[in-house]
């Protein structure tokens, strides 16, 4: 099995004031294609950061990142928009969803900034919708449906590229234990249909769910206890 | 993304914030609505008093008394005196002295009590001679214009303004009817075309008047001692292009017959031409006061644009992140906010250009003051609220491009 996605020895300092912070003391792991993995950590434990360097929304200090097979660690602010556009489908905490536009526009919008054409974009948009089972609501705004229900259109809004990676960050922290189950249950579906999705929490119960957990504490991998299918140490 | 997405996406978010958007657009809709008006009342202003300038005569020249200076060096104003006389008239009118001197009229002017049956009306009564007529450009509704004759027979007829024979006779016919001027019974023997009244920029208007024979006005109508002076002398030149021919001809010949030198000239000659630049210029003035004012509310509206963009960018950060995060490079976020505040901008101009053109149709009918709004002056118009925009969404736009993506998404 190849590696979707690939860290070494990774890096990241943050000036704080005059003092310098380092939030990932040097961090290598693997995620291989249709793994479901759990990363777990204390809040300071680096594991946001973690969470934002996966996501290409930020670059490392040093060590390496590759994600299906292309480095991605001295890419400009540019080749990042490309490469989270393509590559990764995020779901947060906070359903991120644009409030004045309905659930299938909110879907269509990483098609529409991978210049996909009007028709395209929409049967696709549709199409993730109906995957997460929100076939019926295309046309509703964020406001009128639940918050599971809100989860499920940014779940579609992270399928709809076909990205290589599914990132989803305290995905659950906003919902009650009941959406909690559904979107988790959402999760389980994509990963039986192959996705690679990896899940950022604190909560016990919600990484119990996944594959592999990999533990984060002090701005490094922990020891696994176990289940160390793919981790690598650094 | 192509150009049209981002202009879709644009829309939305202008579109999202309806209330916000409107009230940005309303301070270049003023704005622009208040340079379009002001500059078009000073234009159609402008084209009034050049207008009624020109109805004067083409080629004209007028001659007036100047100041006077005593032997003991007192100086009278100008018009203090009567120094222009009958015979200066007639000199100037004189070919082999003032070959481009086509005609000459004088006028002496006095105001008098006219009455016609039981009407009674007080205008302006001219005296002159026949040569009136043309170097004035005129043309009579009815009858006839004073002739030679009248002059040499110092006969008792009068021709009206049209204004004068609709105030005295009401409608009815004038030629024949007969007025008393001072006095004296006149027999009407004509009556002038309505030349447009020149209303609110005079007080007496050239629709408005009596005219009789000169040698008439000095034994009946004015009564003074000096019966060969007259108030003003009009010179037609023969063409226009040998107008300032004219002009130093008759400036020539006037100083050597009053025995003076221009520093002590007792007359004064105003053209056509000058007569319209000083007029024009003074409404110019007053037309670039007005628009600079105007123009400053039109940057109060652009640093209002600026500021919504700025509280939009800061508001938004959420969204922008988002936005980053799912794909929109940085060029993308910098175009969407700049298409924003463009057609915030374009949008204000359009309505202010609307409003502009409803008030220059129905402002004149308050003000009687004719609004005029080239088509330059309005594409103009939008075109500037056009620039505000996009100047206004640059800083903005920049700051929203540089977001960065995980600062943008952190705000939990």
């Amino acid at each position: 099995m190849t590696a979707i996605l690939s860290l070494r020895d990774v890096r990241k300092t943050y000036a704080s004031g005059h003092l310098e912070v380092e939030a990932l003391k040097g961090i290598s792991m693997d995620v291989h294609e249709g793994e479901y993995v759990a990363v777990m950590g204390p809040s300071g434990s680096g594991k946001s950061t973690l969470m934002h360097i996966l996501g290409c929304l930020d670059i490392p200090s040093s060590g390496t990142y590759e994600l299906a097979g292309t480095d991605v660690s001295a890419m400009t602010e540019t080749e990042l928009a490309e490469v989270r556009n393509r590559r990764i489908g995020f779901v947060f905490q906070g359903f991120n969803l644009l409030p004045s536009m309905s659930a299938l526009r909110n879907v269509e919008l990483p098609l529409v900034y991978a210049g996909a054409p009007r028709e395209e974009r929409r049967a696709r948009a549709i199409a993730a919708l109906e995957k997460v089972g929100l076939g019926e609501r295309v046309e509703h705004r964020p406001g009128e449906l639940s918050g599971g229900q809100q989860q499920r259109v940014a779940v579609a809004r992270a399928l709809v590229t076909e990205p290589a990676l599914i990132l989803a960050d305290e995905p659950t922290g906003n919902l009650d234990s009941r959406s909690t189950e559904d979107v988790l249950g959402l999760f389980a579906e994509l990963h039986k249909a192959g996705r690679t999705i990896m899940l950022i929490t604190h909560e016990a119960e919600v990484a119990a769910v996944a594959q592999r957990v990999v533990r984060i504490r002090d701005g490094l991998v922990e020891e696994p206890a176990g289940t160390s299918a793919g981790a690598v140490r650094a | 993304m192509n150009l049209l997405e981002t202009f879709y996406t644009a829309f939305e978010a202008v579109l999202a914030h309806r209330m916000r958007s409107i009230l940005t657009m309303l301070g270049i809709l003023i704005g622009i609505a208040a340079v379009i008006l002001t500059v078009g009342l000073g234009q159609g202003a402008q084209a009034q008093v050049s207008n009624e300038i020109s109805k004067l005569g083409s080629n004209l020249l007028i001659v007036s008394p100047g100041s006077t200076t005593t032997t003991t060096g007192i100086r009278g104003g100008r018009g203090s005196s009567s120094t222009l006389t009958t015979a200066d008239a007639v000199a100037l009118g004189s070919k082999t002295v003032a070959p481009d001197i086509a005609r000459v009229a004088a006028t002496s002017t006095s105001n008098q009590s006219l009455t016609a049956g039981a009407t009674n009306w007080t205008t302006s009564v001219v005296g002159t001679t026949p040569s009136w007529e043309q170097v004035r450009a005129r043309t009579l509704s009815a009858g006839r214009f004073i002739t030679q004759d009248d002059l040499d027979q110092a006969r008792s007829v009068v021709v009206l303004g049209s204004d004068t024979a609709a105030q005295l006779f009401n409608g009815r016919s004038a030629v024949g009817q007969t007025v008393s001027i001072n006095g004296s019974t006149f027999t009407v023997v004509g009556v002038l075309d309505t030349i447009g009244s020149t209303g609110s920029t005079s007080t007496s208007s050239d629709d408005d008047l009596a005219i009789v024979p000169e040698t008439t006005f000095a034994s009946r109508v004015s009564g003074s001692t000096t019966r060969t002076s007259v108030s003003t002398i009009y010179i037609e030149a023969v063409s226009s292009s040998t107008l300032s021919a004219a002009y130093q001809e008759a400036d020539a010949l006037l100083l050597t017959r009053h025995a003076v030198t221009a520093a002590t000239a007792d007359f004064s000659i105003a053209s056509q031409q000058s007569l319209l630049k000083t007029a024009t210029s003074t409404d110019a003035t007053l037309t670039i006061l007005l628009g600079g004012v105007a123009g400053i509310s039109l940057l109060v509206g652009g640093i209002g644009v600026m500021n919504i963009m700025l509280v939009s960018v800061t508001e938004r950060v959420r969204e922008i992140g988002l936005r980053k995060a799912l794909g929109a490079t940085p060029a993308v976020v910098r175009r969407q906010f700049l298409v924003e505040a463009s057609s915030l901008g374009a949008t204000g101009g359009l309505l202010g250009l609307g409003l502009g053109v409803a008030g220059a149709m129905v402002l004149p009918q308050f003000l009687n003051q004719p609004v005029t709004i080239s088509a330059p002056a309005a594409v103009g118009a939008v075109v500037v609220a056009l620039g505000i925009g996009i100047t206004a969404g640059v800083y903005p736009a920049g700051r929203a491009a540089r977001l960065a993506p995980i600062d943008a998404l952190r705000n939990d």
